[in-house]
């Protein structure tokens, strides 16, 4: 196991700059998610990293060791991708099996390993069965066991629950977490869910336009954010000429009170625990709040009624 | 009622063009018995054209079967300055009338053509065998790669990837991966392959001097009897020629598992 140290990475497509001057340093052990918009760049870094794309310059450090001309199968990096990429010929068992085969590894221990990891991913019942024959988590979980069979120094995953329904993302997502505290493989996932990110990451590198935008853990991107695409990228967010103001960190009283400003309930949106309020004030512009269920009961808000809104924590970015 | 009327004009249109004449073959090939017909091919001539038909097959359809996969991979997995040529250069042989290609070969190969000099040194080319695969190469090489190149492109890169990244090298990506996808493709490929082979007479007519009993395939040996107005071992010799083609698409349906979707 070990760390990933990407030094000053370009990387160019027919004249579109997909990364400029990219570094990034991934401790060991560490889960880290490549966070952005699409286009930002972070699946060609994680590319970059695998040794599926090469560079135009810049370094791609393995545990200390310099991978960068060295090719994908030399790197020792377990791969899962978005769409599976399941060889589909083979059965579940054949698949997982396929990096040790290669590797012409005694039978013996190729059955014990594929056994053990069939086990982790919970597939020991579907050894024979044929990709197609899976549905989409299984297919994934399939690909994950594939990926950790070669003992891989770093395991990435490219937006692997991407082509997932939301009920089975959440799950896997949560699976994955356990897994990595089983495991300790240094991995990285990408992703342009920002809450996936949050939920599963240590720490997550915001990507954005082929840049580095900040790096931290959740909190400190959702707490101290570097600057506005960061604040409104990783959640939302109310904008008020300069200053940015977090849903959350909007007070709404039924009475005027010292810096509050006069608005219009437009919209009530119920979501269990938590109630969005939609407003509107009298210059139109509109405010996103968020109100525990218990405080929005106290109001009795409704469409049509007028309220009080004052920030009781705002940011300014200076440039 | 409209859907009746289609599948009688498909049955109907696929009859008269095809199953009539054909049958028609086999009918005349077979009407004063089985004896007589067996008579016709089992006649030396006959049976050195069948050898010298399947030879060439044996030699043209591998190696266009090797190069065709090997094209389809450049065209489909790399980029290169003149692919489009390339490309549309592969199609060249279903367009150009093989006689054409026979004449070119005759040109190039021929007394005064740029490599007629092979010939002074023992080396002969034309109203050879080497002639005849040449020309059986030309005319058949189009298939493997239009059979290949779209299944190469629907599998996409994302299997080859995996593998590689865990360890395998390019041959085995081939090998375990790559090919398995596109088998298929292949075998349909080498079954149109070898039906072109063993069918051609234009090209192959004109390089190979149609020198009887040395140098004259089946499909000649059925024009030469036609024209001697042996018209029992034409069609005996087009009965044998019209098996093979039955034999190799029925095998093919026999290997192939079901339609596959990919």
């Amino acid at each position: 196991m070990s760390g990933i140290t990407v030094v000053d990475v370009s990387k160019r497509f027919n004249g579109f700059t997909a990364l400029h001057d990219v570094s990034v340093a991934i401790p060991e052990g560490s889960l880290t998610a490549l966070l952005g918009p699409s286009g930002s760049g972070k699946s060609t870094l994680l590319r970059v990293i695998a040794g599926l794309e090469e560079p135009e310059a810049g370094q791609v450090l393995l545990g200390g060791e310099d991978v960068t001309s060295k090719p994908a199968r030399a790197r020792g990096v377990g791969m899962v991708f978005q769409h599976y990429a399941a060889f589909k010929h083979m059965t579940v068992w054949d698949n997982v099996a396929f990096g040790l085969t290669v590797r012409k590894r005694p039978r013996g221990e190729i059955k014990q390993r594929v056994h053990e990891l069939l086990e982790l991913v919970q597939l020991e019942g579907l050894a024979k069965r044929y990709p197609a024959q899976l549905s989409g988590g299984q297919r994934q979980r399939m690909a994950l066991a594939r990926a950790l069979a070669v003992e891989p120094q770093v395991l990435l995953l490219d937006e692997p629950f991407g082509a997932l329904d939301a009920r089975v993302r959440k799950e896997l997502r949560a699976w994955l977490r356990r897994l990595h505290d089983e495991v300790h493989v240094t991995t990285i996932i990408v992703t342009h869910d920002q809450e996936e990110a949050m939920e599963v990451a240590g720490q997550i590198v915001l990507l954005n336009d082929g840049r580095v935008e900040q790096v931290g853990s959740p909190r400190e991107l959702y707490e101290s954010p570097a600057n506005e695409f960061v604040m409104s990228f990783v959640g939302p967010v109310n904008r008020l000429g300069q200053t940015f103001v977090r849903p959350h960190d909007l007070a709404i009283a039924l009475e005027p009170d010292v810096g509050s400003s006069e608005a219009m309930v437009e919209r009530v949106v119920h979501l269990g625990f938590e109630v969005r309020v939609e407003l509107v004030r009298d210059d139109g512009q509109h405010l996103l709040v968020q109100l525990t269920k218990e405080e929005a009961e106290q109001l009795e808000l409704e469409r049509g009624h007028i309220v009080y809104v004052r920030p009781s924590r705002e940011t300014v970015f200076t440039p | 009622m409209a859907r009746y009327f289609l599948r009688f004009g498909a049955l109907g249109y696929l009859a008269l063009l095809l199953l009539v004449p054909v049958g028609l073959v086999f009918y005349r090939a077979f009407e004063h018995g089985f004896g007589h017909a067996w008579d016709a091919v089992s006649s030396h001539q006959a049976v050195h054209a069948l050898e010298l038909t399947l030879l060439i097959a044996a030699i043209a359809v591998p190696a266009n079967t090797v190069f065709g996969i090997v094209l389809a991979l450049a065209l489909v997995r790399t980029r290169f300055p003149g692919r489009g040529l390339v490309n549309a250069v592969v199609d060249l042989p279903l367009a150009l009338s093989p006689v054409v290609v026979g004449l070119a070969l005759f040109l190039l190969y021929g007394r005064g053509g740029w490599l007629g000099g092979l010939a002074d040194h023992g080396i002969k080319i034309l109203f050879a065998l080497p002639g005849m695969v040449l020309a059986t190469m030309f005319v058949s090489l189009p298939f493997v790669v239009r059979e290949v190149v779209p299944v190469l492109r629907e599998i996409g890169t994302d299997q080859e990837q995996a593998a590689e990244t865990l360890g395998a090298s390019p041959f085995q990506v081939f090998r375990r991966i790559t090919f398995p996808a596109i088998r298929w493709a292949v075998a349909y490929g080498v079954v149109l392959t070898t039906a072109r082979a063993i069918g051609e007479f234009g090209a192959v007519s004109v390089v190979s001097g149609r020198i009887e009993g040395k140098t004259e395939t089946l499909p000649l040996y059925v024009q030469a009897r036609f024209e001697a107005f042996d018209t029992p071992g034409a069609y005996a010799a087009s009965v044998v020629l019209a098996l093979i083609a039955i034999a190799t698409v029925v095998g093919l349906r026999a290997f192939h598992p079901r339609e596959e979707t990919a």
